[in-house]
């Protein structure tokens, strides 16, 4: 089967010595819930920037669904950025507006039920909202999509877990069986029974790609204390 | 509420282990029909391809069927979910034989010290 992303000897270098990404290779099969997880600084934002065409690669080729990074791509990536770029004096419900009149796969029902469900103003401003609301709401975007490929970087970061129990069930609910999710995040434990995989990365390189059983099986131990023991400063 | 899983085994172990207790608690009759991979999944928040692979584990044992169309049955086959029940005891009363030796009780008095529990409890 023909992979949805697949990076190729792919490097991103910012300044003459230093190499964000270096020489890196990763393919993601379609239909996997897939974490990418590194300490900071291992060049997990830089891959997704490059992934989202936002960057580009000093080396290397990235393909998604067999193409290169471009408008097209962007039509199959739905993509949460680690830094909101909303306009914060919109309101909730011209912010969906404006994402539904943007991209065709947009679902305007699918979004309203998320709100619902987690009880947003569909009427509030989103500068009026907290830290974590705001997310949520930027969640409830990006899910509401059909895309092939939903890229989430540190989705879960600053909710309560009350809510962080229903944006995963929400992730679970809404990716069909076709749809790759990549997600990079530092709460390893409460993303781990969700994924598919886990992928590590450090200084730019992958150092591990192995599901979640395969790890347990394994070691004998979490893909959390793995995480800790391999990446032990 | 997601399942109670362990941090260090692998998950689809547990997913089996889970699925097994149920039918042997008669959550599911001989017969009944599992509901689908899906809403297991999300009832069990976990992945759906790893609650996948527990069923397709407990079809290989022959503890479900799926019928190509309708979906996974518990087995009609009443001795064998009769041996699944024994397996399971055994292998709780294996586990607190070896926890019992672990704290230093020979088998006899272990034996003593249930009789006594039953003994209280009635």
């Amino acid at each position: 089967m023909k992979p949805i992303l697949e990076c190729q000897g792919l490097s991103k270098r910012y300044s003459s010595s230093f190499y964000a990404l270096n020489n890196l290779n990763l393919a993601l099969e379609k239909g996997q819930i897939v974490g990418l997880l590194g300490p900071n600084g291992s060049g997990k934002t830089t891959l997704i920037k490059l992934i989202n065409d936002c960057l580009h690669p000093t080396q290397g080729t990235i393909l998604i669904d067999g193409m290169e990074p471009g408008v097209a791509t962007k039509k199959l990536i739905s993509y949460l950025p680690e830094r909101t770029c909303l306009d914060l004096s919109m309101k909730v419900k011209d912010v969906i507006a404006y994402y539904a009149d943007f991209y065709e796969n947009f679902v305007t029902e699918r979004a309203y039920q998320m709100l619902q469900d987690l009880e947003i103003n569909p009427n509030a401003r989103l500068k009026s909202l907290s830290k974590g609301t705001k997310e949520k709401v930027q969640l409830i975007l990006i899910m509401s999509r059909d895309a092939k490929l939903y890229i989430l970087d540190e989705p879960i970061g600053g909710v309560d877990p009350a809510a962080r129990d229903y944006i995963l069930h929400t992730i679970l609910n809404n990716y069909n069986e076709e749809a790759t999710i990549l997600l990079s995040t530092h709460l390893i434990q409460d993303i781990e029974n969700i994924l598919d995989r886990v992928v590590f990365i450090r200084q730019g390189q992958v150092v591990l790609n192995q599901t979640v059983d395969e790890i347990r099986t394994q070691h004998g131990k979490s893909v959390d204390s793995l995480f800790r023991e391999v990446f032990r400063c | 509420m997601p399942w109670d899983l362990d941090n260090d085994r692998p998950i689809y172990l547990q997913l089996m282990e889970r699925i097994q207790q149920d039918i042997v608690a008669g959550v599911y009759q001989a017969g009944d029909k599992l509901p689908s991979v899906r809403d297991l999944a999300m009832e069990a928040a976990v992945n759906p391809n790893t609650m996948q692979k527990a069923l397709s584990e407990l079809e290989r044992n022959g503890l479900l069927h799926s019928q190509r169309t309708s979906g996974r049955y518990i087995t009609e086959d009443k001795e064998m979910l009769k041996q699944l029940k024994s397996d399971l005891a055994a292998s709780h009363i294996r586990e607190f034989i070896e926890k019992m030796k672990q704290l230093g009780f020979p088998e006899e008095e272990t034996l003593e010290l249930i009789q006594n529990a039953i003994k209280g409890e009635h």
